[in-house]
């Protein structure tokens, strides 16, 4: 079996069952259980979510990019103030990047109120970081690859040659 | 119609019977809710990179004809494409025509090719356009019939049986639709043989051929003696998902293609730029995301399959295009009846097998271009109808439980490769 065709199939559809999978990379149950197993253990496979639209839910929520320069430390360079930073339930990513400033950091509040709050008094003043810009989302187009509101169906003819 | 009016309409036309898919398509579009496993063309919209190519080039200004042939950089995208793939080489400058999908190539091969009453063997069930067309053309069809056990596959032995001094062309559609059966290369070679022998000309529609499931596609001219004495027709409408573009091309010996260009010229001028252009990119960079859809193909195929032989249907494994013929006689029904019960009961449309020919009946043709919701969804209902009509499900299925249907029938396409 071809673990990274299983991989493709569940980071599409994490619902589908060992069963389903099984017939269609045409292998054994056992199989197909054991591999998921292993890269569970092995966290390869790291959580199994749902992609919510909280705006259609109902539900306000504001988030942000926060641009977040940084002072490298000795030893472990970025990884220290980055890992500090991932404590934060706040923080839902965060990323080193290259270019104009060195993590990515992306924040998700209630209110805006709450977002600067937490950016201003949270995260500006863990020791080693040196400045901080905020840019707030005002709509999201696209996420993880799905697109929010698409509007291509199918528009194929019901029976075609 | 008044009767004087179609008196004067061409006897060739006025008596050609109308397609056995139209009249089934009439019967799906006045019921509601449908899943259609009837679509001959893929779920997946034409990957972004290709349409973005063509509003570039809308942007640009090409919006003028062509030369007849076709863009010669599509014609020598096409050719390096070819010899990659399969090591035939032809001349982008006169063994290449672009035409209006694979469709007007069938076409132009045969109106160069067939002489009035010149007869042309067909194996069959066959794609509905190839009989009609040949008709037209002015040539005598002969039918080669092939049956699940021989696994839809033509054998060189009912060419040769089939030969007469006014035998011309053999036309070949492997990967085959509506069977989904594909030739292996030992077959081709008794073909070819025959092919050779009897100095047949070959037109082989290979517009599947990049959707194989079992190891790669042998290209007819590419086996001995064949390159002169083929006309390889493709396009870009499976492997691309480019059904609407309508592009394709033929490949032959200058001669043939010459004489095709010459009708071509007068009859289409060119075909249309712009899908020309979104061809050239699908050559260029349409690698991989043809790929991802043939992988996803290929995990329907295994569902579909194993929704059959849980339900108790016979089915042939497909090893190409994006078809499963499985059998329906154990449920007592013809074709026809098979599928306006299975649209009228459970809203799932497929096509009958007849419609593809006479030796299509016992069996109907499942496109599984379809999404795996809506998949899952129709081989449920279908196993519903199966059993009620008595068959005996062979074991108990392990995979009843409905992927997540969205609305039925609304599947939304394009989630792989947009
Ligand atoms: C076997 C076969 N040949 C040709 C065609 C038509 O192809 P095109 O869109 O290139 O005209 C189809 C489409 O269903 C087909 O199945």
């Amino acid at each position: 079996m071809n673990t990274l065709e299983l991989l493709e199939l569940l980071e599409d559809n994490a619902r589908l069952t060992p069963e389903e999978i099984a017939v269609m990379l045409q292998a054994d149950v056992g199989e197909v259980r054991r591999a998921i197993k292993e890269l569970e253990q092995n966290k390869t496979i790291l959580k199994y979510m749902t992609l919510v639209n909280w705006e259609k839910a109902g539900e306000e929520k504001v988030s942000a990019l926060i641009e977040v320069r940084i002072t490298p430390q000795r030893d472990v360079g970025f990884d220290g103030v980055a890992r500090r930073i991932c404590r934060f339930p706040e923080v839902r990513s965060v990323r080193l990047m290259s270019g104009a400033y060195d993590l990515a950091v992306f924040i998700e509040g209630r209110t805006m109120r709450e977002v600067s709050h937490f950016v201003a008094t949270k995260l500006a003043t863990i020791e080693g970081v040196i400045s901080t810009t905020t840019h707030f989302v005002l709509k999201t187009y696209k996420q993880d690859g799905v697109i929010i509101e698409d509007t291509e169906e199918d528009r194929r003819l019901m029976v075609s040659p | 119609m008044n009767r004087t009016w179609c008196e004067r309409i061409n006897p060739v036309v006025r008596d050609m019977p109308p397609s056995g898919i139209r009249r089934f398509f009439d019967m799906v579009a006045e019921t509601k809710g449908v899943i259609s496993l009837g679509v001959g063309e893929p779920d997946f919209v034409t990957p972004w990179h290709i349409r973005e190519a063509c509003i570039y080039s809308l942007e640009k200004g090409y919006t003028m004809y062509t030369s007849n042939s076709g863009l010669l950089e599509l014609r020598c995208a096409i050719a390096r494409d070819l010899a990659e793939t399969y090591g035939v080489t032809y001349d982008p400058r006169s063994e290449i025509l672009v035409t209006v999908g694979v469709s007007q190539g069938l076409d132009l091969a045969l109106r160069a090719l067939v002489c009035p009453g010149d007869e042309v063997l067909i194996p069959e069930p066959s794609y509905v356009s190839y009989a009609p067309t040949v008709t037209l053309a002015g040539g005598k069809v002969v039918s080669l019939p092939t049956g699940m056990e021989q696994g839809f596959c033509l054998r060189a032995h009912q060419v040769e049986a089939a030969i007469t001094p006014r035998t011309k062309l053999l036309l070949l559609c492997y990967p085959n639709n509506p069977t989904g059966a594909v030739l292996d290369r030992k077959t081709l070679l008794e073909i070819a043989e025959v092919a050779v022998a009897h100095d047949l000309i070959v037109i082989s529609d290979e517009i599947y051929d990049r959707l194989t499931y079992d190891g790669q596609h042998t290209c007819l001219a590419s086996l001995p003696g064949m390159k002169e004495r083929t006309v390889l027709l493709n396009g870009f409408s499976k492997s691309y998902a480019m059904t609407g573009w309508r592009v394709g091309y033929a490949c032959g010996h200058g001669d043939f293609i010459a004489a095709m260009t010459k009708i071509h010229q007068y009859t289409m001028l060119c075909a249309p730029i712009t899908a020309q252009m979104a061809a050239l990119e699908a050559l260029k960079n349409g690698r991989a995301g043809m790929e991802r859809m043939v992988r996803e193909y290929n995990r329907r195929r295994h569902l579909v399959l194993h929704a059959f032989r849980d339900m108790g249907l016979p089915c042939f494994e497909p090893k190409g295009a994006f078809y499963a013929f499985p059998e329906i006689r154990v449920t007592g029904l013809t074709s026809e009846e098979f599928a306006e019960t299975l649209l009228q009961e459970e809203k799932v449309a497929v096509v009958p097998g007849n419609a593809f020919g006479a030796s299509g009946e016992g069996f109907v043709r499942c496109s599984y271009a379809a999404s795996l919701e809506d998949l899952g969804e129709a081989m449920r209902r279908m196993a519903q109808m199966v059993r009620r009509r008595g068959v005996k499900p062979r074991v108990i299925s392990t995979t009843h439980r409905p992927i997540p249907a969205r609305e039925a029938g609304v599947s939304v396409a394009g989630s792989v490769c947009s």
